[in-house]
């Protein structure tokens, strides 16, 4: 049985002292979805750092900057919020696909974030908007583009000792939207088969400027496809530009077979995403 | 390993109790404090037979631990109606025969009472997406949801 030592400190620097010097495994507790359900049936004992006590983890703020997001706020809370849904509506929907109502109540962003499953649905959106995470530890403060963040399946760049203390997000141009869909079997609570979120900025007669179009679930971590951007920009988002950017996406992807999905549905479906995605962000940005 | 001792408001009662630390908010609820009409169906947070809501939200007790209650208002099933006077939702559920086994109906009671808390007036849509968390092997949920919708509409009408 697992057996736990449980902490709730009220500052980062405090959650980072007891994460740094631990002589047993640690483990940073945010809404627990994967966290506890990981614990069961772990034969160690293990340090437990709740940070939902330390403030900034729950807060966000919105500005002209953009948004600075507590990893920690609950999803409820976060897809609860208008004022960020009208600037980031495909980031809140992502967040919003995680779990039931009452997966919802606890599940965070920087906890789906950290992780770091392949199938994670913020992760892609998060990429899209060109999201960067702020990591705090013994050694100090360093800034990694979400794309850099996860390093493998359930892997990412976080040393010992250190914590995830916000998520930062551009603020979008102007005529810039995004969308996430994802592919699951069933129409609610279930894992992405495939993900897809894009950000497109139109200029005043519809053409494309910029995008940026990450996916998901079919490889070991969420891609950034920089192809599949440049095929949208400089096109008006008609149907060949389209299926170049959902081909480049199929392209980048290197899927697995597993019992939800094989290599060539997935490949496939990945591009359809892309495709629809690209529609509805730019449907938002105003084209 | 020591157990930590735990302060928090229970059904509007101020309880204190002592939980080991691994414990889910689930088990100390049935085993420390006798609560059980919280049920554990899967323990990995898919079904919601173990629904309670924390500080008003509503969460599955399986993925909190028991440690992280303190200083919280915490509502469970019991706290629902009385043995004599049941609430309305309650009633609707026996009204409509929305239960065949019954391990599922705590849960949902609470999840129910939720919902109209947030959304006196949802479409049957609406209810169905919000109780998704919510697993019943046994009804086919049809009977469920007219207990809910029809609950809806007397608490409205009670207003
Ligand atoms: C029924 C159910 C359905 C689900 N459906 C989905 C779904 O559809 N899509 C999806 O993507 N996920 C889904 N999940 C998985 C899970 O809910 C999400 O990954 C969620 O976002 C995790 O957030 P959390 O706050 O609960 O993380 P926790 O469980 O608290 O933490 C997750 C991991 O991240 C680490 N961590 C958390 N915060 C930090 C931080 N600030 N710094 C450093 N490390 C940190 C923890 O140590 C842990 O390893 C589901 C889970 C359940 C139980
Ligand atoms: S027992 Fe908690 S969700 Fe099933
Ligand atoms: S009545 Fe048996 S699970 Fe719902």
């Amino acid at each position: 049985m697992v057996s736990v030592v449980y902490e709730a400190p009220d500052s980062i620097q405090g959650a980072i002292d007891l994460l740094a010097n631990a002589t047993i495994t640690t483990k940073v507790l945010a809404g627990g979805t994967d966290l506890i359900i990981q614990m069961q049936g772990v034969n160690e004992e293990r340090l437990v750092v709740d940070v939902k006590k330390i403030p900034g983890m729950m807060d966000a703020t919105l500005s002209d900057k953009g948004l600075d997001l507590g990893p920690s706020m609950p999803c409820a809370e976060f897809t609860a919020r208008d004022d960020i849904k009208a600037v980031y509506p495909g980031l809140v929907e992502a967040a919003y696909l995680i779990g039931s109502t009452q997966v919802q109540g606890r599940c965070s962003v920087g906890g789906n974030l950290c992780n770091s499953s392949p199938a994670a649905d913020t992760i892609p959106a998060l990429i899209a908007n060109g999201a960067q995470c702020v990591i705090k530890g013994p050694g100090g403060e360093r800034t990694v583009a979400v794309e850099d963040f996860v390093t493998g399946v359930a892997q990412n760049c976080m040393d010992k000792g250190e914590l995830l203390t916000l998520i930062k997000i551009p603020r979008p141009a102007a005529n810039t939207s995004d969308a996430y869909l994802r592919f699951i079997p069933r129409t609610e609570m279930d894992i992405a088969v495939a993900g897809a979120g894009v950000s497109v900025t139109l200029d005043d007669d519809g053409t494309c400027t910029a995008a940026r179009v990450a996916i998901g679930a079919v490889a070991i971590t969420a891609l950034l496809v920089p192809e599949a951007a440049q095929a949208l920009i400089g096109t008006k988002l008609d149907e060949d530009a389209l299926q170049a950017a959902a081909d480049a996406a199929s392209a980048a992807s290197k899927p697995i077979t597993d019992r939800r999905g094989t290599v060539e549905f997935r490949t496939h479906v990945v591009g359809v995403l892309v495709k629809r995605a690209a529609k509805i962000a730019a449907e938002r940005a105003g084209g | 390993m020591a157990k930590t001792h735990v302060t928090a408001s229970i059904n509007g009662d101020v309880k204190e109790f002592l939980c080991e630390p691994s414990d889910t908010l689930l088990q100390t609820l049935r085993d420390e404090l006798g609560l059980t009409g919280t049920k554990e169906g899967c323990g990995s947070g898919d079904c919601g037979a173990c629904s309670v809501t924390i500080n008003g939200r509503l969460v599955c007790s399986c993925l909190v631990l028991g440690v992280e209650a303190e200083g919280t208002e915490i509502e469970t099933v019991e706290g629902i109606g009385a043995s004599d006077k049941l609430h309305v939702i309650q009633e609707k559920f026996l009204e409509h025969a929305a239960l065949q086994c019954g391990i599922c109906t705590p849960g949902l009671i609470v999840s129910t009472k939720a919902l109209l808390e947030e959304n006196p007036d949802p479409t049957e849509e609406e209810a169905r997406y919000y109780l998704a968390g919510n697993l019943c092997r046994c009804t086919g949920y049809d009977k469920i949801i007219r207990a809910v919708m029809d609950a809806a509409e007397t608490m409205r009408g009670g207003a």
